[in-house]
């Protein structure tokens, strides 16, 4: 926990350790606390008092159809990205994983676009789908498929998706590449003269051992669809067209600097919260099951 | 039982198969993920006419240094655009923001990780759990009162502002904290030998041997100060201060076809070079600041 | 028709050789041990018979049948690795299923198999435990457990004791030996421990450098051996190595101080002055009071019924010798069992015969 062998004093430690505390308590501990209250309060039309409600925004906000459809969205949006984005790294992972020429230069080219920020991946598949700029836009157009997903729903979520899962699948395949690299190879071998030939040493060998790096992805993509994901939603269809891209994140901006309902915005952010540590806890918790070898 | 050379012919078309199935899902993959770019980098030299009718270039034009250079310097002809800021100045923004996340983020968490793990004192793990829960919650769940707090403090639109808050988290502090305990006991107490208090330990061996660590949650910051979205949306509508990820979706607007794309496809090109150049020349440092940060 | 052959196999990782063409010929039932300093290409050998690597030339066949082109899967081969390569997600039961499920053996047929295989390693009340709650020697016996089951026509151990505490290797080495002549199934045992070839192997094959440099039984390796390298190697202490040249016609050697030591066994081509190397085992030089040859000695190891003396002659060559009792001068005078002499070809090492 901490080393045997340390320096004494109370004073410097408590100066090192300042700066952090300062920022943590101002920047998150005190808008996290002021979030939790004002979920409890409501504004009066003219957002001139406020008043201690209880649980009614929480209510309001968990029966209204709109959040419902919402949170559908939502969990239809991450799912997707998630399975799409470990999906295509694994199998990447798998094929980078060979003993092929090129395989480091293989592995740099997919590595980068971890960089590309999330809104700037939006951008770059809006100009590839745009029903009158771009290539594959005009392309489903002319095949006589209506394309517009200012206009789609389904076409508008269809479009976020891959841009979504696009921008994460590098961060998915750094890190299954990882895991396969740390079978040892003998095991893999011993597999071999048993009999089992490349699918079936996958399925049977190699997939159960990846599966703590599998399930932290997991956890990774789901946060990162439920929340980084801000960016591309706003950059390609601002939540529409209606809510068919908007996500509870996403909700949270529009109720709470759009149209000023700060105590439902609270309340959803505060659902959001208690969503998110679920999230993490599991993952914690779940990481400490390693396999040995 | 099949005949040895039946089998012998079967092995030799799997094995086959397996490496030609390697080259080619991994050509795939390559150009899946360098073809937006491309197309955005063609779009980028040719003249906005061309792009507006829906004659998607795919090769380059001869337009790239002008829209490069309008891009640059005044965003725009402004003839159809609303938002019109010069490119230069953003990424100035864009880069002196992720800079000085890193930088801050790097310098908080050492001075941290150095108080929790070579000292002994009243409420240490308590310290520690207040720095840990914040992984807990990305910004994005704090927003709205985040942002409340900067209005009362009277933040918004300043690059304090804009940096301060993203410095909080605690991914850094506890892999330099791993790190730190590592570090051999024996050095520690060499150097209470030769007289040397906490901070000069501090300056002399934990900090030389974290240069790796350092590095490599410099790309990871960086890239993440650069790519920040929501927070300088809330945060910055002053134009002067507006970063080239956010300012490059202003421009855009709801997409209108009229836009002035060559101008918006070089902007887009600059607001991804810079993370990406990172990336690929630190690409070392890189993966194993990921890879140790989700330890 | 012999139940393994290797035929002239050769191995080359990009431009660096490992093997030189290795041919070897392993009779039904037998173990054959391949015994080797670290980077001889004994590792790469085995592979290279279970299908674990490609030969850059030659040919493996198992029992008449050329398998060069084959998979390990399809070879019917067994291997236990020294790190024992467990499947460490499955129970030790399903780890030695594994093999019979993916050949399609009926359940009951593979529970009767992999009981019968864990009542012959006493594993019997493991099979529930996963890899990573046995010990090192359980894990062991649960590899070669799994080995076992497939009732395949050669197995290979590569090193497998390697991972093992002392005391432990060796009961396994017996355990091992039991079981192989047992089970009767033909067997290449890898190891670079001298000892265990010696007791385990019909047949050793020691390798240097990528060639076979002897084979033969373990008795003829270490009564003949073929070369300077095979003879240091095999024997501990090791065997002294003494620069000499043919005197008397070829029927002794002179060293370099002088001493003439004579053959037993006949006279060796070359004529007087040919350099030659003796070589003698410390266990056969005798503490012999007028006759020998003066040895300072450095160091006595007393290890209860003899001691071993580490010593050096007038030269400053070193010899050792295993001396029975207890032995406490500061120097003595020491000669060789004539008939325990070895004479080697100084040049190249290799053995010279009575012509």
């Amino acid at each position: 926990m901490h080393k045997k062998v340390i320096f004494r004093g109370v004073a410097l430690p408590a100066a090192l350790l300042l700066p952090q505390l300062v920022i943590t308590g101002i920047f998150f501990f005190w808008p996290a606390g002021q979030a939790v209250w004002s979920s409890f309060l409501r504004e009066d039309a003219f957002g001139l008092s406020r008043q201690f409600v209880w649980f009614e925004n929480f209510t309001d906000v968990l029966t209204d159809p709109n959040y419902l459809t919402v949170a559908w969205n939502t969990a239809v949006f991450s799912a997707s990205v998630a399975v799409l984005a470990m999906g295509a790294a694994l199998f990447l992972a798998v094929q980078a994983d060979k003993a092929i020429r090129a395989a480091t230069a293989f592995k740099t080219l997919l590595i980068w676009p971890y960089a590309v920020a999330p809104a700037v991946a939006a951008v770059l598949w809006l100009f590839l789908f745009h029903p009158q700029i771009g290539i594959f836009g005009r392309a489903l157009n002319s095949a006589g498929i209506l394309w517009d997903y200012k206009i789609n729903g389904g076409q508008a979520m269809t479009l976020v998706i891959i841009a979504a899962a696009w921008k994460q699948v590098s961060y998915n395949f750094i890190f299954f590449l990882a895991g396969l690299q740390s079978i040892p190879k003998n095991v893999l071998e011993a597999a071999a003269i048993d009999g089992a030939r490349p699918t079936r040493r996958f399925w049977t060998i190699i997939f159960p051992l990846i599966s703590p790096t599998t399930f932290f992805l997991l956890v990774v993509n789901l946060v990162y669809a439920f929340f980084d994901t801000f960016g591309i939603i706003h950059a390609l269809t601002q939540g529409g067209p209606g809510n068919a891209t908007t996500t509870l994140i996403y909700r949270v901006y529009v109720d709470g600097v759009q149209n000023l309902n700060f105590g439902s915005s609270a309340a959803q952010s505060v659902i959001l919260m208690a969503l998110v540590i679920a999230m993490t806890a599991v993952q914690f918790r779940f990481i400490e099951r390693k396999v040995h070898y | 039982m099949h005949t040895t050379q039946a089998l012998a012919a079967a092995t030799r078309r799997r094995q086959w198969r397996g490496r030609a199935l390697a080259y080619a899902a991994l050509s795939l993959g390559v150009l899946v993920f360098a073809f937006p770019i491309w197309m955005t980098l063609v779009g980028s030299t040719h003249d906005v006419g061309s792009i507006g009718r829906g004659d998607v270039p795919l090769w380059f034009g001869p337009h790239g240094v002008e829209n490069y250079a309008t891009a640059w310097t005044t965003g725009g002809a402004g003839t159809r655009n609303t938002f019109v800021v010069p490119a230069s100045s953003m990424l100035l923004n864009s880069a002196l923001m992720a800079a000085l996340i890193a930088v801050g983020k790097i310098a908080i968490s050492l001075l941290s990780a150095y108080a929790v793990v070579f000292f002994a004192f009243p409420c240490r793990m308590l310290a520690f759990w207040l720095i840990f829960i914040t992984l807990m919650l990305p910004v994005e769940v704090r927003i709205i009162p985040t942002f409340e707090v900067m209005v009362n403090m009277g933040l918004t639109n300043t690059m304090a502002g804009l940096t301060v808050p993203l410095m909080a988290s605690a991914t850094a502090t506890l892999l330099f904290r791993q790190f730190f305990l590592t570090i051999p006991d024996e050095y520690v107490e060499a150097a209470k030998m030769d007289g040397a208090g906490p901070l000069r330990f501090f300056r002399d061996v934990a900090l030389p041997l974290s240069v790796t660590n350092i590095a490599a949650l410099f790309v990871i910051l960086f890239i993440y100060g650069w790519n920040q979205y929501l927070w300088p949306l809330l945060m910055v509508n002053d134009r002067a201060l507006e970063t080239i990820v956010v300012g490059l979706t202003k421009m855009i607007g709801t997409g209108d076809s009229q836009n002035e794309w060559n101008t918006i496809m070089a902007t887009a090109m600059m607001a991804l070079l810079p993370p990406v150049l990172v990336v690929v020349l630190m690409q070392r440092w890189f993966i194993k600041g990921l890879t140790e940060t989700e330890k | 028709m012999a139940s393994l052959d290797i035929q002239g196999v050769t191995k080359s990782f990009g431009v660096t050789p490992v093997l030189h063409g290795i041919d070897l010929a392993v009779r039904d039932g037998e173990m054959v041990v391949i015994v080797g300093a670290s980077g001889c290409g004994k590792s790469t050998l085995l592979r290279i018979v279970a299908g674990l690597e490609a030969p850059s030339a030659g040919a493996v066949l198992i029992e008449g049948r050329d398998v060069t082109p084959l998979e390990p899967a399809d070879r019917d081969i067994a291997m236990v690795f020294q790190t024992y390569a467990l499947y460490p997600h499955m129970s030790v039961f399903d780890n030695m299923a594994y093999g019979l499920r993916i050949r399609g053996l009926p359940k009951p047929e593979i529970a009767a198999r992999v009981q019968e295989a864990a009542d012959l390693l006493s594993i019997g009340q493991l099979l529930e435990r996963k890899p990573r709650q046995l010990s090192g020697g359980q894990r062991q016996r649960v590899a070669m457990g799994r080995a076992i089951v497939r009732h395949p026509k050669l197995f290979l151990f590569d090193e497998p004791l390697s991972n093992l505490d002392a005391r432990l290797r060796v009961q396994m080495r017996a355990e091992i030996r039991r079981l192989q002549r047992r089970l009767a199934v033909t067997s290449l045992f890898v190891t670079h421990d001298q000892v265990e070839a010696m007791t385990l192997g019909d047949r050793l094959v020691v390798m240097h450098e990528g060639r076979a440099a002897q084979v033969g039984t373990p008795m003829e390796v270490w009564s003949r051996p073929a070369d300077t390298y095979v003879a240091s190697f095999i024997g501990s202490p090791s065997m002294n190595l003494l620069p000499a040249a043919l005197a008397e016609g070829g029927h002794a050697a002179r060293l370099a101080d002088g001493t003439l030591w004579r053959f037993a066994d006949g006279a060796r081509a070359g004529g007087d002055g040919r350099e030659v190397t003796i070589g003698i085992r410390p266990e056969h030089l005798m503490a012999n009071g007028a006759d020998g040859i003066a040895l300072t000695v450095e160091l006595a190891e007393p290890m209860g019924s003899e001691t071993v003396v580490h010593g050096r002659l007038a030269d400053g060559t070193a010899l050792t010798a295993r001396l029975p009792g207890a032995t406490a001068a500061d120097s003595l005078r020491v000669s060789p069992d004539a008939a325990a002499l070895h004479v080697f070809d100084a040049a190249s090492g290799l053995r010279l015969d009575p012509a």
